[in-house]
């Protein structure tokens, strides 16, 4: 067999790194409730010898793959058996390790899930990357993978795990600063799309002014985020003030208004800036032939110089939607809400369980974010309209 | 052009440094942001020392994700680390996806509360840019140019030295700037993990209400941002001017 | 002198250079010529052993080149191609001064040379040493290049496509300017084109190769008369093959003793530059005169179209 001839290196490092998590780093930490530090415990002293020794078979499996085979189909196989694995195991601990119906021990997952997790999701995302999947291919694999991470979770499979525990307490809380979290990040966006793109198309018509004006964006960006959000609580509080109208709309200095803005403000430098790049890219033979043949400058700019830079302008909003997804989270710190309130919040009762509730949400949105707009990318720049 | 841009440089400097050595002779200026009579200028910390504890800070984290991004950023494009390019293309585009506070959150329960987990923060999130600068920086790289250094006889070490890392040089440098500029703005928020900053300043104008505070903290670290890309950019112009590497 | 002796390269299953054999003279110009994919850079780069042979071996001044280790082999033969390839980020000076550098030069030493050949290729020392290859025009960024690839002396000089990214007019004073290089330093050059003009301007010898064999190997006004193959046949003859020929004698080679009251020629001059001379003046011999001016024979327009009847 061809695919036999050679030790993969990659393979090697991704499969030593397991094998020494889960021969010295705990698989779980029990706790007894939630402020208490936790004890550690090994897989296999968790789970009854069938149930470990299963996993672990499958985990020796995927590392077999990861070394001696170079055929990514097998390897993201392999991989992704070695994660099913992996999570069932954490289930099945968390509901081995608490007794029945007691609502306050935790079973958290310890650092050696982590790194195990960490090293079968990098050989799952290299076999991924390997086989060069097509955007919609990509946008296929993300669902499948929000799928079925979403059906176990909705079932109660891992309700016996700290940030499950946490989700059960703040479930109502967890969908308001939810939907307060997305719905900041795609307002600034959207906001900052309908003044930045105007702006941009300026910037490319007046060069003189290109400068002027990307440098004052540039500056604004140099704000640290939390400086920025503190700064506008001061005018848009004193709006409110004076402004009943504005009040009565939710204009006030704490909250969503002051976020809204600062989200906004950042926003507009990456989307000005590359859609002048965009339309740079424009060839000048392009426009001259299109007013050639009779197009007025209107149809110019929105059937040929917008058209042909829209990849170029989306690349800059995948850049935006990222980074709010990510600011946002600051944004609780003036009151905003959004998933950033746990991570405060974990951070100042100490719970990493509250942290990870709003962390690792956050990273799905951007992840899933960036997934879909990188797609939608490349396929405009594979069929330019 | 070139004159008026020196000047403002130095007036920016001299700003910063005359706000940070006697803050108090600024008192007046903050002093219509107060209210109920509320001190105008931080008064629970020395501002020089929170703007130098933040600079040491984030200077450290970057010195450090300078020298693994761009290590491994040469391990993964030389052709014994070509296994492991696709997924570090990979992890590189998914850890920009991770927000700094996240980042931060998560390090404190590994290593408690102070600089530690911000030190950490700041070195993950500093990672990305560089190495992604890094491996672009080696890799435009025009085969003509490396056909002809090994035409003329350079073994691969020299070759790698006196014309890939030269001609890199400037993406990776844009990297470092690119890192430093985030990791100033970023280092704040290591304040609500008792990080030493002038995030401190700014989180203190936020609980009691002082917007001189959020200024002064903000304005200053804005400075410290942009002098610091500046003065990148200005090694960075020097490189690529003279570029001599033997 | 190079001996090329049963090359070849495989990549997989795709044979790209074909058992070629060839011996090069030593201090003049070979011109390997050929259809893009025809394996003529792949032949050229085994000499410097960019690319490993397959089979085969190549031997200079006798000696096996695989004994050298690759990169020291390729320090004493000159190397340039197509597009140049300057290095950005140094002067012209250090650019000229790379391989010297590698060799361990003395810094007095390599400032003379790099001042010599700058001045050989008609570039002011002072003015040109210190600029970056953006600086320089397309012409004189291919002379640097080429200056380069001479600059440790070396003893052969290999050339790939190196002015196939110059237009046509700076390209034939490119030409010009290499055979007088060559006269000048008396270097053995071996020169990859695709273009059939240069390869018969330039080379004393030229091989004609095609899916990674050698079609003919002869000199230029060979492959005119007798072509071994139609291919070359085909290559070479594309339009006037007999004004062609003319193009490749000089007067020098084709005056007879005598004197003649038509008009005066250079020697150095092509039978075809003679020959257009004659008709435009009406005249039916030309004086030939050396390059000093003294008359070395005379030449009719009869003796001219003899020479270029094809048997």
């Amino acid at each position: 067999m061809r695919g036999l001839r050679h030790i993969d290196r990659l393979g090697a490092l991704l499969a030593a790194i397991g094998a020494a998590a889960l021969a010295w780093l705990p698989f779980v930490v029990f706790k007894l409730n939630r402020i208490l530090p936790g004890d550690p415990r090994g897989l296999l002293q968790v789970l009854p010898a069938p149930a470990s020794l299963a996993c672990v078979a499958a985990l020796i499996l995927a590392a077999s793959a990861a070394l001696l085979i170079a055929k990514p189909q097998v390897r993201l196989l392999a991989a992704l058996l070695g994660l099913v694995a992996l999570a069932a195991a954490l289930a099945a601990a968390g509901d081995v390790l608490t007794p029945l119906g007691n609502q306050v021990v935790r079973v958290a997952p310890g650092s050696g899930f982590w790194v195990l997790f960490a090293s079968l999701g990098m050989m799952a995302s290299d076999a991924v990357t390997r086989l060069r999947p097509g955007p919609g291919m990509r946008v296929l694999y993300l669902a499948v993978f929000i799928a079925a991470a979403a059906i176990p979770l909705a079932h109660g499979t891992f309700d016996h795990i700290s940030v499950m525990r946490e989700y059960r307490v703040n479930a109502g809380r967890f969908q308001h600063e939810a939907r307060r979290h997305v719905l900041l990040a795609f307002g600034s966006l959207a906001a900052a799309v309908l003044v930045a793109l105007p702006v941009g198309i300026f910037c490319h018509r007046v060069p003189r002014l290109r400068g002027a004006i990307q440098g004052a964006l540039n500056l604004l960006q140099t704000i640290p985020a939390i400086a920025l959000f503190g700064i506008l609580m001061a005018p848009l509080g004193a709006l409110a003030a004076a402004v009943p109208f504005a009040a009565r709309i939710g204009v006030s200095g704490i909250g969503a208004a002051p976020a809204l803005v600062a989200l906004f403000l950042y926003s507009l430098l990456p989307i000005v800036a590359n859609t002048v790049a965009g339309l740079k890219r424009v060839s000048p033979a392009a426009v001259e032939a299109a007013r050639g043949m009779g197009m007025t400058s209107w149809q110019i700019l929105a059937g040929v110089e917008l058209a042909l830079a829209l990849p170029v302008i989306l690349t800059g909003i995948r850049i935006v939607l990222v980074q709010n997804i990510g600011l946002v989270t600051i944004a609780a710190l003036i009151g905003a809400g959004g998933l950033g309130t746990f991570v405060f919040q974990g951070i100042g009762q100490n719970a990493i369980d509250l942290v990870l509730l709003g962390a690792i949400p956050t990273v799905a949105l951007a992840f899933s974010a960036t997934v879909i707009l990188d797609a939608l990318v490349e396929v405009m720049n594979r069929k330019p309209p | 052009m070139a004159r008026a841009a020196a000047l403002l440089r130095i007036a920016a400097a001299g700003l910063l440094a005359a706000f940070l050595l006697m803050p108090q002779r600024f008192a007046p200026l903050f002093a219509p942001l107060t209210q109920y009579g509320a001190p105008p200028i931080y008064d629970q910390g020395n501002l020089l020392d929170l703007a130098l504890a933040q600079l040491g800070t984030v200077c450290c984290a970057a010195f450090a994700s300078t020298i693994v991004a761009v290590g491994l950023g040469i391990l993964v494009t030389r052709k014994s680390g070509a296994e492991f390019l696709p997924l570090s293309r990979t992890l590189v585009s998914f850890g920009q996806t991770f927000p700094p506070v996240a980042v931060l959150a998560v390090a404190v329960p590994l290593v408690g509360f102070g600089e530690k987990p911000t030190l950490i923060a700041l070195f993950t999130y500093g990672l990305l840019p560089i190495f992604e600068n890094t491996i672009v920086g080696l890799q435009i790289c025009p085969p003509a140019l490396l056909e002809a250094a090994s035409g003329m006889g350079m073994s691969a070490r020299q070759r790698f030295l006196s014309v890939e890392l030269p001609l890199a040089m400037p993406l990776i440098l844009e990297g470092v700037r690119l890192s430093l500029v985030i990791n100033v703005g970023t280092a704040t928020i290591g304040s609500t993990v008792a990080a030493k900053g002038l995030g401190e300043v700014i989180i203190a104008g936020l609980l009691s209400n002082n917007d001189a505070f959020i200024l002064q903290g903000g304005l200053v670290t804005g400075l410290m941002a942009i002098l610091l890309y500046d003065a990148i950019s200005a090694v960075e112009r020097r490189i690529c001017r003279t570029a001599r590497v033997d | 002198m190079i001996s090329i002796e049963n090359l070849s390269k495989q990549y997989g299953a795709t044979t790209v250079v074909d058992a070629v054999s060839l011996a090069i003279e030593r201090d003049s110009i070979t011109v390997i010529v050929g259809t893009s994919g025809s394996g003529k850079s792949t032949l050229l780069r085994m000499i410097n052993r960019l690319v490993e042979p397959t089979h085969g071996r190549v031997l200079i001044d006798g000696k096996d080149t695989a004994g050298e280790p690759a990169h020291l082999l390729r320090r004493r033969i000159g190397y340039a191609l197509q597009g140049h390839g300057l290095f950005p980020h140094r002067t012209v000076a250090e650019n000229i001064a790379t391989v010297p550098r590698l060799l361990g030069w003395s810094k007095q030493r390599i400032g003379a040379r790099v001042d010599e050949l700058l001045t050989a290729f008609q570039m002011e020392a002072g003015e040109f040493r210190q600029k970056f290859p953006h600086q320089l025009s397309g012409g004189q960024q291919q002379r640097v290049g080429v200056a380069r690839a001479l600059a440790a002396e070396p003893s052969v000089l290999l050339m790939d496509e190196p002015f196939g990214a110059l237009d046509p007019i700076i390209r034939a004073k490119a030409q010009e300017d290499l055979l007088a290089i060559q006269r000048r330093f008396g270097t053995t050059i071996v020169l990859v084109t695709h273009d059939m003009e240069e390869a018969f301007r330039l080379g004393k010898r030229v091989a004609v190769m095609s899916h990674g064999r050698v079609l003919q190997y002869d000199p230029p006004a060979m492959l005119l008369t007798r072509p071994a193959d139609p291919l070359v046949a085909r290559l070479t003859g594309i339009a006037h093959p007999a004004l062609r020929l003319l193009s490749l004698m000089t007067a020098g080679e084709a005056a007879v003793p005598g004197a003649s009251p038509g008009p005066t020629v250079a020697a150095a001059a092509s039978l075809r530059d003679v020959l257009s001379e004659l008709l435009w003046r009406g005249a039916d011999s030309a004086a030939v005169v050396d390059a000093d001016g003294r008359p070395c024979g005379c030449l009719t327009i009869e003796a001219i179209l003899a020479r270029g009847r094809a048997s």
